[in-house]
């Protein structure tokens, strides 16, 4: 089960300046530790702990994991998965 | 009422209009807020006008003072109006990736613009306005992305209105930027029809924007509550400009950029009411009109070029 995920410039050095790898996992959960087999170090950088920092926002197929199940939301082949940092946005 | 005594007085009270062809059917139906119809032009006319009245109100803000705001365009034209009629000075902080138009209309009201580096966007407006107050602390930074007036003019504005005209609603769907719309809209519906789902549509940009020098230099609108959202999605430029066409194409109203992020979040929302088989009755916000961002190009050739012009621009 292959899942594209996006990298942030910011962690692209965790990725040999991948912008994009393919990670496994049923859960984001799986596919972070799938990600730090390959990529050590970024796992740390994507948690706080039991939860996503606080200026990390991750996204499955678009949308906002902290609203889908955190961690636990599951994940099915051919998702995508963005990373990206939190930033000031929006029409203000 | 359509009589009002100023033009200040007539901020707000915004039509809400069906979408009968971009409406799925079968009991799902979409409701376009009209916020292009403020005096200025954006939803931002309220939050402007709120945060002056609440400054005044506490005293923070005397006659003959300088306003100071980071702003990526909207918010900087609401107050140029106000602070105008009012006899405020305005210094905005912008990202100098963003629209000429929002520029030369600024420059119009009598604003005064600071640019702030391109790389970083908002978030190094916000930075770069933070050390300018700091340095002038005779000036009054009215901060929208922490300004609890912000929230209340959609809690006490925006969300009643559209409950008053749209009592079934089921879903509203917003922008998220500094977060004061769906803060205070959500805030109300929790309160008066907690049923209702929030949910809300935030801009991917480029590259250039996300390029921090590390993650803690990230930013959370200090307004931001989780609890009063229940989805929140990403949306790219892309799909943005896809939707804005067809807003044009099969409803006739011509919207800003950012809008169309908040269709595509909303047909999302009207896509799953469908395959739930639940009817639904989805209100979106119409934040601005196009006529800010003719100049970015995303109005003309095809979805690929308009993609291409704009990459590194703060389009919504």
């Amino acid at each position: 089960m292959a899942i594209e995920v996006r990298i942030p410039t910011i962690l692209r050095p965790y990725t040999d300046g991948e912008r994009a790898v393919s990670a496994e996992g049923a859960s984001i959960a799986e596919l972070i530790e799938n990600l730090e087999a390959n990529h050590e170090g970024i796992k740390e950088r994507l948690l706080d702990g039991a939860d996503v920092r606080r200026f990390v926002n991750i996204y499955v197929n678009d949308e906002d994991i902290r609203f889908t199940g955190g961690l636990a939301t599951e994940l099915s082949d051919g998702d995508g998965v963005v990373i990206l940092p939190a930033v000031a946005g929006g029409a203000a | 009422m359509t009589r009002y005594d100023s033009l200040v007085d007539s901020v707000g009270h915004t039509p809400l209009v069906g979408l009968p062809n971009l409406s799925p059917g079968d009991g799902v139906r979409l409701w376009a807020k009209l916020e292009d119809r403020n005096p200025t032009g954006s939803i931002k006319d309220r939050a402007a006008l709120s945060m002056i009245e609440a400054a005044e109100a506490d005293g923070s803000l005397t006659p003959g003072a300088t306003i100071l705001e980071p702003t990526s365009g909207n918010t900087g034209i609401s107050l140029a109006m106000v602070a105008r009629q009012r006899g405020y000075k305005l210094v905005c902080v912008m990202p100098e990736n963003t629209s000429v138009e929002r520029r030369q209309l600024l420059t119009m009201w009598g604003a005064e613009i600071i640019s702030s580096p391109a790389a970083g966007g908002s978030n190094e407006a916000v930075r770069v306005a933070k050390k300018i107050a700091a340095e002038n602390p005779d000036w009054v930074m009215l901060y929208q992305y922490g300004n609890p007036a912000n929230a209340a003019a959609h809690y006490r504005g925006t969300a009643p209105e559209i409950l008053a005209d749209l009592p079934e609603i089921t879903h509203f769907v917003g922008g998220l930027g500094t977060t004061g719309t769906l803060m205070g809209v959500g805030r109300f519906f929790r309160e008066h029809k907690p049923e209702v789902k929030i949910v809300a549509a935030e801009p991917r940009y480029g590259e250039l924007v996300y390029g921090l020098r590390n993650l803690d230099e990230g930013f959370v609108p200090e307004l931001y509550d989780e609890s009063l959202i229940d989805s929140r999605f990403s949306v790219g430029p892309r799909d943005a400009v896809r939707r804005v066409r067809e807003l044009i194409d099969h409803e006739g109203i011509f919207a800003g950029i950012s809008t169309g992020a908040i269709l595509h979040a909303a047909l999302g929302q009207a896509a799953k009411s469908v395959k739930a088989g639940v009817s639904a009755d989805i209100c979106f916000v119409i934040a601005d009109g196009g006529w800010k961002y003719l100049s970015t190009g995303a109005y003309e050739g095809t979805i690929d070029e308009a993609e291409d012009r704009l990459e590194g621009q703060l389009w919504a």
